[in-house]
């Protein structure tokens, strides 16, 4: 996964993270990588690795951002969300989830999103694309890599079945056109470059596919259809 | 309960035959239960042989043949007996394809020996004398209840083969219900023949009370029995599976890891191992039911080529390529030449500009247009700086693509590197 390469967080930003995940040589890695809150900017509060121990850190630190791997004994990543729910729905600091998993399984990824995480990436990524995804999930905004813009691209083709809801089941011409871009490796900034739009419209494009992700009823997206389209 | 008095072989053993060998009916090449096939199996003798003794005993031994034939039926479980080797029913013929085994010989003779068999048999007795009115709905039961007996050997022998068709399945269905029927209408002939007619309402009735009373008393037991039975099966079957995969995944694994501890000094070659074993774990954990192919098979789709060029080309130069495919579809000739031209550029994108980070390959099929893009965040490079006689991009990846009808741009990506489209529309007649 390719994001703009900052470099160090700029000064005053801040933000608390719980990290879960049940591989310790993970955890530490991370926290590594990431930690060192004068550089980074990001503050570890907690850690967890499994999901009891997630949802009693989570609820006891209040962080605003976590990191959660998909697979996590106790019922995995959805399994925290699930729990989590009503500390992500609050008005107040609520809590934001962005996923990190080795997975490659579209109904993995795809769960943890419609479950309310706000974006997922491999565990391949840079410290510094980590860094600052975990930035734009705390703003609100949708992280995703390339492999999740391809796979909402695969859950989101056009069938011959009629939409449920057409506000949720289809994506625009211009959400389409930004997913691409995003599977073809573009980070966000080149987007706006190559489609002569602002920044911020490529984030609130992409904040929109992640709403009807989690919002869509099709059946293509509450099957998980792994199997892929044969046109 | 198998037999176990097993008689010494006629002949030394072999070295690849069992020292002992059980006696089992016939599962296939058989006319009725299987077991004159299964005894002549297991005695080393003609099945012929087997059979016409069988039949000298039918027609001559006042119901003895009967007995034993039955008796056999019912208590040698079925099994591979009589045959070196398991045959199925099926042939596969010299062009591939499969159709049904042809009765041998052996079968027909013994078909026709049976229906003289019962003709003098049926002679034998005198129909239409008292005794003749027990003797048709006899028959009749006798035949239900063979039927409904083949059945319950075919839906034993079913687990053992593939799964049967619909057809097949139906055709069982209404063999049980067959013999269910014959046996219904042997036994009602029996008691309206030695009843008269007017109880035979009484005793339908009756006979209706005990069977639905048996039904409530030992239904529950049935289902919550074949519940358990088709549980047990799936759990077999899953660690089955877990433990084929565990099996491959392990070796490679090891070896992998074997490898890289060898060759920690060459970070390039560490990578590259790495990064394949990656692969190779991916393909087997995620790809649908759970079947990977192994990367040696020739692709057949779109989507497995993109995959197969781009690890090829991962593991030939070190540099990591990320795939993502949207949709999918077969293979062409068109494709199989921007599959090519793909493969040009993701060298070129691993050579030139495999410093700046992993190389980015999308695919996309929608309609009848495949499009693919292979990125790069090297230095970039400008087309026009070329010297004409450097052919490589423009021969193996512009020209073949105009050459099959497509078209391809090389561009400088916004922020640096550089990106290639190749765009092509699919052949007409594809599906």
């Amino acid at each position: 996964m390719t994001e703009e390469t900052t470099g160090a967080a700029p000064v005053g930003r801040h933000v608390r993270v719980v990290l879960v995940d049940d591989h310790r040589m993970f955890r530490t890695g991370v926290q590594a990588e990431i930690g060192e809150t004068a550089r980074t900017g990001v503050e570890v509060v907690g850690e967890a690795a499994d999901v009891d121990q997630a949802v009693t850190v989570i609820t006891a630190t209040r962080p605003e951002v976590v990191l959660l791997d998909v697979h996590l004994p106790g019922g995995g990543g959805v399994e925290v969300l699930r729990r989590c729910a009503p500390l992500m729905a609050a008005a107040e600091n609520p809590v934001r989830f962005l996923a990190l998993s080795v997975s490659d399984a579209a109904e993995d990824v795809i769960g943890v999103i419609r479950g309310g995480a706000r974006g997922y990436v491999t565990k391949t990524i840079t410290g510094t694309d980590l860094v600052n995804s975990v930035f734009r999930v705390q703003e609100g905004d949708a992280v995703f890599s390339p492999r999740l813009a391809g796979f909402v691209l695969d859950a989101f083709a056009s069938t011959d079945a009629p939409p449920v809801d057409e506000d949720l089941d289809r994506l625009t011409q211009r959400e389409r056109e930004v997913l691409r871009l995003i599977a073809r490796g573009y980070a966000y900034k080149e987007i706006a470059k190559q489609l002569f739009i602002s920044v911020k419209t490529v984030e609130s494009h992409v904040s929109a596919v992640l709403r009807k992700l989690q919002l869509s009823n099709r059946h293509e997206l509450t099957r998980w259809a792994t199997a892929r389209r044969l046109v | 309960m198998p037999v176990s008095t097993a008689p010494r072989p006629p002949h030394p053993t072999d070295a690849d035959d069992p020292p002992q060998r059980k006696l089992y009916r016939s599962a296939d090449g058989r006319m009725l239960g299987g077991v004159a096939r299964g005894l002549a199996g297991h005695l080393g003798l003609p099945v012929v042989w087997v059979r016409l003794a069988f039949l000298g005993l039918f027609m001559w031994g006042d119901g003895l043949g009967v007995l034993l034939y039955a008796a056999f039926w019912v208590f040698v479980p079925l099994g591979v007996g009589g045959r070196t080797g398991h045959r199925s029913f099926f042939e596969t013929l010299p062009d591939g394809t499969r159709r049904l085994r042809k009765p041998d010989r052996g079968q027909i003779t013994a078909l026709i020996a049976l229906c003289i068999g019962a003709g003098i048999f049926i002679s034998k007795v005198q129909l239409g004398g008292t005794s003749g009115r027990y003797v048709w709905p006899t028959l009749l039961v006798g035949a239900g209840v063979v039927l409904v007996w083949r059945q319950a050997d075919n839906a034993r022998r079913a687990h053992w083969g593939a799964a049967a068709g619909r057809n097949a399945r139906l055709l069982q269905i209404a063999r049980g219900f067959a013999g269910v029927a014959l046996v219904g209408v042997g036994l009602t002939v029996f008691i309206v023949v030695r009843g008269s007619a007017a109880q035979l309402g009484n005793v339908l009735t009756a006979a209706l009370a005990v069977l639905v009373g048996i039904a409530l008393l030992a239904g529950p037991w049935l289902i919550r029995m074949t519940q358990d039975l088709s549980e047990e099966r799936l759990m077999r079957i899953r660690a089955q599976e877990r433990a084929e995969v565990a099996a491959h995944v392990h070796d490679s694994v090891l070896h992998t890891l074997t490898l890289i501890q060898r060759n920690a000094e060459d970070v390039g070659e560490v990578r590259r191992l790495a990064r394949a074993q990656e692969r190779e774990l991916r393909n087997w954990l995620y790809k649908p039911e759970g079947t990977g192919k192994d990367e040696a098979e020739e692709p057949t789709t779109l989507a497995e080529a993109v995959k197969k060029t781009a690890a090829d080309v991962e593991d030939h130069h070190g540099v990591p390529i990320e795939v993502v495919v949207v949709g999918d579809c077969p293979l062409d000739e068109r494709l199989g030449a921007q599959i090519q031209a793909a493969r040009e550029a993701m060298v070129n994108a691993a050579k030139y500009g495999g410093d700046g980070g992993p190389v980015q390959v999308y695919a996309e099929v929608e309609g009848q247009t495949v499009f693919v893009s292979v990125r790069d965040r090297g230095p970039g490079f400008d087309i026009d700086a070329v010297p004409d006689d450097r052919m490589g991009v423009r021969e193996s990846i512009i020209g073949r693509m105009q050459r099959n009808g497509g078209t391809a741009r090389l561009r400088s990506a916004p922020d640096g590197g550089t990106e290639v489209e190749l765009e092509m529309e699919r052949a007409a007649n594809a599906a």
